[in-house]
């Protein structure tokens, strides 16, 4: 490989494209993210640890970013790149808002992401978890993975520390879950990613969104990640 | 011809392969640090540039003026944070002047980060962004990358292991103004100490939210140059000659012409006017 140019390589199967790529020095958001579908709207969770190499660059990181007032996403992979489609997402929803005088849904949201994410592949290290509540649609998860495709599902998983935590969500996934247990469902899975997974750690936060708005959480690992609970919204 | 011309990139690339190494930056090895207080937020740095091996500079200046009550901590290559904080020091006072509002440190800290990211790295800046303004106090991490982070104490460059083990150790929430330009000072010695790339003086900024930036240049010295404990200046007549002679002013005048110029002004000089 050339320099950083040089993403792409020729084989005789086709050409092959290294989307892990970060450049030297980037900041790497070795990550565990979840959200969920719940009884009254969504949860997402994240750990809070960026690295650059080995270094702890913050360690309590917010990667829990709203794109609009109940419509969040959870970041992982560069931060650099993810922070700024996130930015570019919001200003798009912001004058959504205000041309349409209504709540974009969270499937515009996530159109928007994905339209970032797959017409930029080559140039992006990005995957986004997209979150949110409209009184419509009620609460909805999409997934942006790597190559920029977008996936509806009940429930998303993200970021290096989510290898190890299949296991423990496929075991205790449940539909239309309460608040209380939608909770504790997605601090006890990132509690075991944080414990695994070398790249993430920190404290666990939390946000809940619903008809009534967005709430945030936060679990320190001082107590064994049970409070302080619920702060601001 | 219409269309880019890309010869010096095949060039550059031919010579690449060929083993010619790309030319060095001048980098700035760097401890700079920053830290919020109750009314305001102080930023500080050490005053060693270097190139390679070599100190460039024993006594530059990172502390970098954006707005009067925002300023930039840089490291990384040297040229790229002095002129990244010129330009966005300028569109901010433009930008002040046609809003006719004080600028805010977030605007300043969302055009380093969007400049930064368009250029994908390639500009090495690594900044520390604080200030005061309306909204509060602000201080901000921006990565050459792009990305951004908001903490209430900050470290960065070479030295940031070291500041940042001070500040771990030693920081608690609701400093006074005193404590967090000590502490500061202390994050910013422990990298002239511990960290190669560091050294010389400790440079202070205070932003206020009441009273006015001070810029505290060579806050601290600890790294005076003694005085020598020898000299080697040689008494005069240590070197023996064959043979002397003086030449009195008196008689200056036999080795010199002098030669008389006319006034004419047609033989002036051109002078660019």
């Amino acid at each position: 490989m050339i320099g950083h140019g040089a993403t792409g390589m020729l084989g005789e199967d086709g050409i092959h494209v290294d989307m892990n790529h970060l450049k030297s020095g980037e900041v790497n958001l070795g990550t565990s993210i979840m959200a969920i579908n719940f009884k009254d709207g969504v949860i997402l969770g994240a750990d809070s640890r960026t690295t650059t190499g080995a270094y702890i660059a913050n360690r309590v990181t917010d990667k829990l970013t709203q794109v609009h007032d109940t419509i969040w996403c959870c970041r992982s992979g560069s931060a650099a790149d993810t922070q700024a489609v996130a930015d570019i997402v919001a200003y798009h929803l912001n004058m959504y808002g205000i041309t349409n005088n209504e709540h974009p849904s969270t499937q515009v949201a996530a159109s928007l992401f994905q339209e970032l994410c797959y017409e930029n592949k080559d140039m992006l290290s990005a995957g986004i978890i997209i979150a949110g509540y409209d009184p419509r649609h009620g609460g909805q998860v999409y997934s942006i993975p790597l190559g920029g495709s977008l996936h509806k599902q009940p429930f998303s998983i993200g970021g290096s520390g989510s290898t190890y935590i299949y296991g423990y969500c496929d075991a205790n996934w449940k539909e239309d879950m309460t608040e209380e247990e939608g909770i504790k469902f997605v601090r006890g899975a990132l509690q075991e990613a944080i414990k695994w997974d070398g790249s993430s750690g920190g404290v666990i936060r939390l946000v809940v969104l619903t008809s009534k708005g967005a709430v945030r959480h936060l679990y320190l690992p001082d107590t064994g990640y049970t409070g302080p609970g619920a702060t601001q919204s | 011809m219409a269309g880019f011309d890309f010869s010096n990139h095949n060039r550059n690339v031919a010579l690449h392969a060929r083993g010619v190494p790309l030319p060095k930056a001048t980098s700035t090895g760097t401890t700079i640090v920053g830290c919020c207080y109750d009314g305001g937020v102080v930023i500080a740095a050490d005053t060693r540039a270097t190139s390679g091996p070599i100190v460039a500079d024993k006594n530059c200046e990172k502390l970098h003026y954006i707005a009067p009550k925002i300023w930039c901590a840089g490291a990384g290559t040297a040229a790229d944070t002095e002129f990244t904080t010129a330009l966005i020091s300028s569109n901010i006072e433009l930008h002040s002047l046609s809003t006719g509002r004080p600028p805010r440190v977030i605007t300043c800290m969302t055009m380093l980060k969007q400049h930064l990211f368009r250029y994908q790295g390639h500009i090495g800046a690594y900044l520390v962004v604080a200030g005061v303004d309306p909204t509060g106090v602000g201080l901000f991490t921006v990565h050459a990358h792009g990305s951004t982070d908001k903490l209430p104490y900050v470290t960065m460059g070479s030295g940031s292991l070291a500041a940042m083990s001070v500040f771990e150790s030693m920081w608690k929430p609701n400093l006074s103004r005193e404590d967090a330009i000590n502490l500061s000072a202390e994050a910013i010695k422990a990298g002239i100490f511990n960290d190669l790339g560091s050294g010389s003086n400790v440079d202070v900024c205070v932003i206020q939210q009441d009273g006015p930036t001070q810029l505290l240049r060579n806050y601290m010295k600890p790294n005076e140059r003694g005085e020598k404990e020898r000299n080697y200046r040689f008494p005069k007549g240590t070197t023996a000659w064959l043979n002397q002679k003086v030449v009195l002013k008196e008689d200056m005048k036999k080795y010199v012409v002098v030669e008389e110029v006319s006034g004419d002004k047609d033989l002036a000089m051109d002078v660019d006017s």
